[in-house]
């Protein structure tokens, strides 16, 4: 079954087609990476199927449903949710009050009840910091749930996003760039969160520039170049495909690179 | 239960026990004159400080609010014969509609944006009030009569310093019920991040617009108290300058601090009357502490000093 699908998709800032009929499909239970150099329109994809831009033209399914131009938070409530490539973390509120705003689509109250502290509100916020707790523990954050956010090192702030992300259990979970500027080993702890993601049934679309990670997890690799699709396939196909090398490198650089391998 | 303790029981209990215990110490009954006006001040504030320091959106028009609750149970007893206490409430459910007409499309703005647009709307209830003088006495003001309950006519500073203390006490804890919500992290979470609140869910128009309504009931309340407790009212109750101090009150006692929201309100009431005796220099005094507080507390009285603690404690 195809969770998340976009059709000829297309948004024009200032005269640039920033994304030009760009056209995915992804099954249901996939790492799905999206790559290509800077400029190509990695994040603008992402902007448009989170509901943060309104395409021009094309249209977005989610689990079969025509989601195209729906707000942010009425996306999440349907189950979708993202990290940021520059972190959007609340950083006034502690670690476990993060991810515990991650259950708000699961959370059922009125503004009455929450002022009175009803004893259905009090029950709730039991339920809420159970699962939140449990969020973190699946990024080996438990720990630091006390903590004020703002006080997380930079790898974590990564991880916490995501605990936030898959708190809301969603159906698809987008990941801007996680593993930008992470150390080796921050990323290889990435890498892990991704692969226990996707075992819990989660759809998971990739934004990354760290090659090793993207060949290592992904089930198929679509690349973008100048807003267009350049050509998708596995792993192997995309690495091995010579216009993907010469998008990256210019066709000087490609030749440079085929000397370098031969 | 630790939790509980910490966030919302311990600091309620504390308040009341301020409330009941403060009077022991009042040397004369114009301390309770002090007192009712610090307790209705800061109830105002406690609503200023939902909007502004857990959900991060700013009012410069606050004192607008404080002006349609005073002016409610100036007008509604006197022209119409509703009794005052229905009037109060009158008042906060008018104020609560004002805040969502006014709040839909002003609280699209952000920062210095929306600072400015409730400032004109403050400067719009002041203007209303000075100018409909056949309602409102223009102004000079109207007479407010006398606060009738159940047959008792309240009268005397110490009947009004228990009625401010009590409704304040209500209000505080429903503050610290809403901040232990879903609602309330909502409301955080819009301080910090619009965008990621909107991508976990979060109807963020609608919740800046609920909180909207609930501090501009507040101040309505307050305002209305006010009016009562003074026995008059003038349209400078809604003006620009008391909007200021409601909003310095906030930020002195601490954005996003509910028991700052009593000590920003103790500070800016109480302050004035000590400084008196200097005379001419009060208000250049006044300026001066105040000035001196957030250079050396500059995240508001109450979490400067709770993070100086933490340290030493540490």
């Amino acid at each position: 079954m195809m969770i998340l699908e976009t059709e000829r998709l297309a948004i024009t800032f200032g005269g640039v087609r920033a994304i030009d009929g760009v056209s995915i499909s992804i099954a249901a239970g996939q790492v799905f990476s999206i790559i290509g150099p800077n400029g190509s329109g990695k994040t603008t994809l992402f902007n448009l199927v989170s509901g943060i831009y309104r395409p021009n033209d094309g249209s977005i399914r989610l689990a079969g449903e025509t989601v195209t131009g729906l707000a942010p938070d009425q996306l999440a409530r349907r189950g979708l949710s993202r990290t940021f490539q520059n972190l959007q973390i609340f950083s006034r509120m502690t670690v476990l009050e993060n991810v515990m705003v991650g259950r708000h689509r699961h959370e059922r109250t009125g503004v009455l009840a929450d002022l009175l502290h009803w004893p259905t509100v009090a029950r709730q916020n039991r339920a809420t910091r159970e699962a939140a707790l449990a969020a973190l523990g699946r990024v080996s954050l438990a720990d630091a749930a006390d903590r004020p956010a703002g006080s997380l090192a930079y790898g974590a702030l990564k991880r916490l996003e995501i605990a936030r992300a898959l708190a809301s259990e969603p159906k698809v979970l987008l990941l801007d760039e996680p593993a930008a500027g992470c150390n080796p080993i921050e990323t290889q702890d990435i890498d892990h969160v991704i692969r226990s993601i996707v075992q819990g049934g989660i759809t998971v679309v990739l934004v990354e520039h760290d090659m090793r990670l993207v060949m290592n997890i992904s089930d198929r690799v679509h690349v973008l170049a100048s807003g267009r699709t350049l050509t998708e396939g596995t792993p192997q196909e995309v690495r091995s495909n010579p216009a993907v090398i010469e998008a990256y490198l210019g066709v000087h650089g490609s030749q440079e690179a085929g000397r370098a391998f031969d | 239960m630790r939790t509980l303790l910490a966030t919302r029981l311990l600091p309620a209990i504390a308040v009341a026990a301020i409330v009941i215990v403060l009077p022991w110490f009042f040397p004369s009954a114009f301390y309770y004159r002090i007192g009712a006006l610090v307790f209705i001040f800061a109830l105002a504030v406690v609503g200023l400080n939902l909007l502004m320091g857990f959900a991060g959106q700013v009012s410069l028009g606050h004192a607008g609010f404080l002006g349609i609750g005073a002016y409610s149970v100036a007008i509604g007893p006197t022209y119409f014969g509703v009794p005052s206490w229905l009037s109060l409430f009158a008042g906060a459910v008018l104020s609560g509609i004002v805040a969502f007409l006014v709040g839909r499309p002003i609280l699209r703005l952000k920062g210095h944006y929306l600072a400015v647009a409730t400032l004109g709307f403050g400067l719009l209830v002041a203007i209303v009030l000075s100018n409909e003088a056949g309602w409102t006495g223009g102004p000079d003001g109207m007479t407010v009569p006398k606060l009738t309950l159940f047959g008792w006519g309240v009268r005397g500073a110490d009947a009004w310093y228990w009625i401010s203390g009590t409704t304040f006490v209500g209000g505080f804890i429903l503050a610290l019920n809403l901040m232990e919500s879903p609602t309330g992290r909502s409301l955080q979470a819009i301080h910090d991040s619009e965008i990621a609140a909107l991508v976990l869910g979060i109807d963020v128009a609608t919740k800046k617009l609920t909180i909207f309504i609930i501090s501009a009931m507040y101040a309505s309340v307050a305002g209305s108290y006010l009016a009562l407790f003074n026995g008059h009212v003038t349209p400078d109750v809604a003006g620009f300058l008391r909007s200021i101090e409601l909003v310095a009150m906030v930020v002195l006692g601490g954005m996003g601090s509910i028991v700052g929201s009593l000590v920003g309100a103790i500070v800016l009431v109480v302050l004035p009357q000590v400084l008196t005796v200097f005379h001419e220099y009060e208000q250049a005094l006044l300026g001066l502490i105040v000035m001196v507080f957030m250079i050396f507390l500059r995240r508001g009285i109450v979490p400067s000093v709770a993070a100086i603690l933490k340290g030493w404690r540490k």
